[in-house]
């Protein structure tokens, strides 16, 4: 009889703890040779020759590949999915710890780089012409990937937030797009109690992202990192808490759902009018219009409310960056990939034509063609418009910690669970603070 | 009451017909014999054996975002030990395991009775509806089940809309425990019973045809015959079954994206040790958090194993 099989796949995750773990010893030993010094290779030619491996989420990159390999035709590019967000940064950072099996080339998301930097896993793109680039990209997004002179990553796409609305709700409940936050809570009322089905808006417990971008907005700066051994940690500050407070009290009425973002029931809520508004970022118009199809012609896009009437600010929820790895072996190809891809003005069109993301160069910001397009989805209005007057407004000193994944990975335990609870928000925040000071201890860092 | 089926878990060494003796043809014997698993030992070395001691090895150090790796001797485990987020996985995985192991094995016991009796139409065909779930891959398993529980708008929410009545949301917090230990059942139902038909399967007809000399019914047979022959198959079953239930993994964390906010990652220590490991990038105190679990199993498995012998030594 084969008794030990029968609950044999449940036991899985420790062998495959204990497997991977001996995996990295052996390759560890087998490889400690770290590239090779970058100054006599930092010439990047139409010549340049090597081949390159490239992990990305963004489907088919096919045309952007082919446009830089008529640049530079002796690249080789393979692009793999190595799974959205952090799957890729799990096995990301499995790999680089192993000492081998890293791509040449990684899609990163802003929050994520300096997870990567401290750990020293990018190549610093500097000496290979990067700094140059700087006048090309709009001054948050290189914010975000350069620092003290060196360039750890190229910006491929930004996520200034707005909110898209259902006009046909809004009318038939007889709400006027809220300018401010006192407005929208206002009309959270309204709309909720006329109709106790239908909800302003959703705010997704496990989507971390979104919360961080309205306390951004809101003047919040979570973390502060001077030097690489030192992180100030104030996850509840005092705007952090405004944010809070004024969460906390529309969720204890009820007045906006708390579902999770991203799944069956979520997408349903919003193709089936369960939610009035997605506060979401700029790449979110496009994502919508491919996943509620049915809804076309009834949603339009504003930009947040404000804290104060009058006032223009905005934070960013996602977007990535283009960074190469230091397990690279040809860091000039890599380099000169990541480079192209992101500002080529060619290529950086096709990422937003093509793949429908929200541009991080100032030209492709300033075109008319791409300002002026409209979008029936959203009953002709010119979408890119809004969101490109947003990106203008999003504050630029804004920092993430050196350890984010778990900083998110916490946030959904304490915040979010709050929220799901319809508990104190306020007591979450300070829990949350309290894990991450807790955590950043543990790794060596000195927290002020 | 004496069975073959007492085989299964202590069978009294059966007298072996006599050998001659002698140092030299028993180390012949022996030398024969480590040939003929060493395929299995060179494996089990490689797969279990050396990961194992690398994890031990692991655990004895830490490393740091900032400071790099520094030797901590017990430190991890003195942690562990103190680990609020631990304790409670653990106890969490306690309560599932004196409410779903009972009930799966109880219902385990009803089918394989059931379908030993003969008095099913088409015995085949059900025995082979109620194995089936084990043949669906878990992660599958969790993400059809996910489905079916759906608040808004799920089969189950659907159904009871229909019939008028409120479904409670089998996704939130208080259900949540429920609702996994009904998947594991689900799946592994049929596994169990599959063990115990076979089990009552190798009962020698003789005791049956003595019980009917004695004018025994199908239910004192039942009683009498049936049910203690089951009883070691019960024992290892239920050994499994703890095992299993410390070390859930798969259940939780595809229901994790279909509730990401009930599921924390700490709900189970397998979860709690992968999230270390993998989001925190923590390997050394997950690989001292894994041995302080499989501490817990071992304790918990010879807890109950000491308990059922001593039980059926009384008995």
């Amino acid at each position: 009889m084969k008794l030990r099989e029968g609950n044999g796949h449940r036991r899985l995750p420790m062998l495959m703890l204990a497997l991977i773990a001996a995996i990295g010893l052996v390759a560890a030993a087998c490889s400690s040779t770290t590239p090779k010094s970058t100054a006599s290779t930092a010439t990047i030619s139409t010549s340049t020759k090597g081949s390159i491996t490239f992990w990305t989420w963004v489907k088919d990159m096919d045309k952007e590949v082919a446009l830089f390999n008529k640049k530079y035709p002796n690249i080789k590019v393979n692009v793999v999915n190595a799974g959205q967000g952090s799957d890729e940064y799990k096995k990301l950072q499995t790999a680089l710890k192993a000492g081998k099996g890293a791509p040449d080339v990684a899609q990163i998301e802003y929050q994520y780089v300096p997870t990567f930097t401290i750990t020293n896993s990018l190549l610093d793109l500097a000496p290979y012409g990067a700094s140059a680039l700087q006048a090309k990209f709009v001054d948050w997004a290189w914010g975000q990937v350069a620092k003290d002179g060196k360039v750890f990553a190229i910006p491929q796409d930004t996520g200034p937030m707005g909110m898209l609305y259902r006009q046909d709700l809004f009318d038939k409940y007889g709400i006027a797009v809220p300018k401010t936050w006192d407005e929208f809570a206002a009309a959270a009322k309204t709309l909720h109690d006329k109709d106790p089905k239908v909800y302003l808006t959703d705010l997704p417990p496990n989507e971390p992202g979104a919360y961080v971008g309205l306390e951004w907005q809101a003047g919040a700066r979570p973390f502060d990192v001077q030097k690489t051994d030192t992180v100030g940690v104030s996850l509840n500050d005092t705007a952090a808490k405004k944010v809070s407070a004024y969460w906390s009290g529309l969720v204890k009425d009820g007045t906006v759902a708390t579902d999770p973002d991203f799944t069956d029931a979520w997408y349903q809520g919003l193709a089936s009018g369960k939610y009035a508004t997605w506060l979401t970022a700029a790449w979110g118009p496009l994502f919508l219009q491919g996943t509620a199809k049915a809804t076309a012609g009834k949603w339009r896009v504003a930009p947040l409310p404000q804290w104060s009437a009058g006032e223009q600010a905005a934070g960013n929820w996602g977007g990535s960056t283009t960074a190469v790895t230091k397990q690279t072996k040809q860091p000039a190809a890599a380099a000169a990939f990541a480079m192209f891809l992101n500002s080529d003005p060619q290529s950086a069109a096709l990422l937003n034509t093509d793949q429908s993301l929200f541009p991080a160069t100032k030209a492709l910001l300033n075109d008319p063609t791409f300002l002026g397009q409209k979008l029936d989805f959203y009953g002709g209005q010119t979408v890119n418009q809004t969101f490109a007057d947003v990106s203008s407004t999003v504050v630029t000193s804004f920092q993430w910690s050196p350890f984010q994944d778990y900083v998110f990975s916490e946030f959904n335990d304490t915040v979010g669970a709050a929220f799901t609870k319809k508990g104190d928000l306020d007591a979450a925040l300070d829990s949350w603070q309290g894990a991450v000071v807790k955590y950043a201890k543990e790794q060596g860092f000195t927290v002020p | 009451m004496a069975s073959s089926a007492d085989t299964l878990v202590t069978a009294p060494p059966a007298a072996l017909p006599r050998r001659r003796k002698g140092p030299r043809r028993k180390a012949r014997r022996g030398r024969a014999g480590y040939l003929f698993v060493a395929p299995f030992l060179l494996f089990f070395a490689a797969a279990f054996i050396a990961p194992l001691a690398y994890a031990a090895y692991t655990s004895l150090f830490r490393t740091r975002l900032v400071g790099g790796t520094v030797f901590a001797g017990l430190q991890n485990y003195r942690e562990v030990l103190h680990d609020q987020a631990f304790r409670d996985g653990v106890l969490r995985m306690a309560r599932f395991l004196v409410t779903q192991v009972p009930i799966m094995l109880v219902l385990a016991v009803a089918f394989a009775l059931a379908i030993d009796s003969g008095r099913l139409w088409g015995p085949r065909f059900v025995r082979l509806s109620i194995f089936l779930p084990y043949a669906v891959p878990s992660a599958v398993a969790a993400l059809m089940w996910g489905y079916l529980y759906g608040p808004s708008f799920g089969p189950i929410t659907q159904l009871a809309d229909n019939l008028g009545v409120t479904a409670p949301n089998l996704l939130s917090g208080g259900w949540m425990l429920p609702s996994i230990a009904n998947i594991v059942t689900w799946e592994f139902v049929g596994y169990n019973m599959i063990i115990f038909y076979a089990v009552l399967r190798a009962i020698p007809a003789e005791l049956y045809e003595a019980a009917a000399v004695d004018g025994a019914g199908p239910v004192r047979v039942a009683v009498h015959i049936k049910l203690p022959a089951l009883r070691p198959a019960l024992g290892l079953t239920a050994i499994f079954s703890i095992i299993g239930t410390f070390q859930l993994f798969t259940e939780p964390s595809i229901m994790h994206t279909v509730a990401p906010n009930v599921i924390n990652r700490s709900y189970t220590p397998s979860l709690y040790a992968y999230n270390l490991a993998f989001t925190d990038q923590r390997l050394n105190y997950a690989a001292a958090l894994s041995f302080a679990m499989g501490a817990v199993i071992v304790i918990v498995t010879a807890a109950f194993v000491l308990v059922f012998s001593r039980r059926r030594a009384r008995s």
